[in-house]
């Protein structure tokens, strides 16, 4: 029943982020991601990941598993449900005090599994002026514990705009998600260069301004 | 069958056979031009004729429904377009209110005002209140930067997508003695004669073209282009002056009206894409581009042709 009552809420949520940014994705010329693959995309607004699962293909999207932080998701019954249920959520403790498993580890679990993930590098919602937050280190331990996980950097185009910080009607806008080459860890790589080379690879793909000042 | 209904199968069946025409032309040319979809133009040909069929079909389904089929469909149409009309605009945090009202607020009760044909209201609602209500809501968050643009694209952003494809339905609510019940029939002339003009354009062009016409707004609008387009579709709107209420020759005068306008709306549409730097309005016709790219010269005709057929011919 509880599986149930999830399949049917996420087919709303789909139907609605549909209806209110019509969506299309943009693959990389190498075509649609064929392996495990950690999608890694910039975060300004909490719809972020669903994007990113509405564009893709059922196929991929049964195995793709958003990573969220479980300080946020465990709050209440009903964002528990939305997280685990109908999501799917890999759920981390974000907290290094009050934490018992290593983030790192539970995501290179779900990975071992089979899993894909959806990942967003700059650890927060991005809510400044910038267009892309410095990232924090865990893209570089996750690509040192699963060197073989392709790495796909995602951009997700104006869904900022459809709902800005402390707005809560959305406005209907239409929205790109670009998908990037898949990116590895090369042998030997510092930790600061390869931060910096995922960061450059992420930030490459945002489009040149067509509409929004902000 | 009545009359009307006739007239409506005979056109439905018109319809439907040109279409199946150009789908078997497209057909054959890709076939023999094209086997690889490497011929740009004889790919873009068979998804415009695509785009038509989709066309066709929804807006047969709108008028088999009825009067809240056809208003729903232009209501959908409006507000799939200003979605990719606002997306390409200025927008910034302090308009956030100002664009909800467009959507939920403006945009419904334009097609509600349209349900109740109450015309005095109809016909200034967006003109005038909304284009005053609009700056209002957006001054109250007191950012000023780029005030007047900001604003401006939110009024135009309505005028074209909300007021103006608003004009198509509210050819219903016209009362002409001697039409009565035949006035979707004045819908079906509107947007076969616009369609028609824009594809001969394209195909006088393809043949004869020469002379650009606005290089720097369209390159494939030509003077040879445009001349034969706009003559052979007005010839055609004379010959469907059976499904309208105008004779022979005013219907042909108001075919190069709508074709005229419809011209000079795809110029202008196109004036704002290069302005913000994109090809297409947006993707919801996959891989041809938005509604508004196939909608433009629908826009800028459908008021004139609505005001000039209320001027001279409705009670």
């Amino acid at each position: 029943m509880r599986a149930l009552i999830a399949k049917f809420a996420a087919e709303v949520v789909l139907l609605f982020a549909r209806a209110v940014t019509a969506v299309r994705a943009t693959w990389h010329e190498s075509g649609l991601p064929r392996r495990r693959s950690v999608y890694f995309a910039n975060h300004s607004s909490h719809g972020d990941f669903v994007l990113i699962w509405t564009v893709l293909p059922p196929r991929l999207r049964r195995r793709v598993r958003p990573v969220a932080g479980a300080d946020y998701w465990l709050k209440s019954k009903l964002t528990s449900f939305i997280g685990r249920d109908v999501f799917n959520a890999v759920l981390i403790q974000r907290d290094r005090e009050l934490r018992e498993a290593d983030p790192v580890e539970t995501m290179a679990q779900a990975l071992d599994e089979g899993s894909s993930l959806i990942f967003f590098p700059e650890g927060t919602r991005n809510q400044t002026d910038a267009q892309l937050l410095p990232f924090k280190s865990g893209l570089f331990h996750l690509a040192t514990a699963r060197p073989d996980v392709d790495l796909v950097p995602v951009w997700i185009a104006n869904l900022n705009r459809v709902m800005p910080k402390g707005e809560f009607v959305p406005i209907p806008l239409i929205c790109t998600v670009t998908f990037g080459a898949p990116m590895h860890l090369a042998s030997g790589e510092a930790k600061e260069a390869f931060i910096e080379r995922a960061h450059a690879a992420l930030l490459a793909l945002s489009p040149k301004q067509a509409g929004g000042s902000e | 069958m009545s009359a009307t209904q006739y007239d409506m199968f005979l056109l439905v069946l018109g319809i439907f056979g040109v279409l199946l025409v150009a789908s078997l032309v497209g057909y054959v040319l890709q076939r023999r031009l094209s086997p690889d979809g490497s011929n740009a133009a004889i790919e873009n040909l068979n998804s415009r004729i695509n785009a038509w069929w989709v066309m066709a079909i929804l807006i047969a389904i709108a008028f088999v429904a009825g009067r809240i089929g056809v208003l729903i469909l232009f209501a959908f149409c409006s507000f799939a377009a200003l979605r990719e009309f606002v997306t390409l605009t200025n927008t910034r945090r302090a308009d956030h209110w100002a664009l909800a009202t467009a959507f939920f607020v403006v945009l419904p009760v334009q097609y509600f005002l349209l349900w109740t044909e109450d015309y005095g209201i109809f016909s200034i609602f967006i003109p005038v209140y909304a284009f005053l209500l609009m700056p209002i809501i957006a001054v109250m968050r007191g950012d000023t930067q780029h005030f007047l643009i900001r604003i401006s694209e939110v009024q135009w952003a309505l005028m074209i997508c909300v007021f103006c494809a608003s004009h198509v339905p509210a050819l219903l609510t016209l009362h002409i003695p001697g039409y009565e019940g035949r006035n979707v029939l004045l819908i079906a002339f509107l947007v076969i004669v616009v369609q028609l003009s824009d594809v001969l354009q394209y195909v006088w062009g393809k043949l004869f073209g020469r002379t650009k016409i606005a290089p720097n707004l369209s390159p494939s609008k030509t003077v040879e282009g445009f001349v034969g387009g706009v003559a052979s579709a007005t010839l055609i709107g004379a010959g469907l002056w059976w499904i309208t209420p105008f004779t022979p020759i005013q219907a042909g005068v108001m075919a190069l009206v709508i074709t005229l306008m419809g011209f000079f709306g795809g110029l202008v549409m196109s004036a704002i894409k290069r302005d913000r730097g994109v090809k297409d309005w947006g993707n919801l016709i996959e891989g041809h581009g938005g509604l508004i790219d196939r909608l433009d010269s629908v826009v800028f005709s459908a008021p004139i042709f609505f005001h000039l057929t209320r001027y001279w011919w409705a009670a």
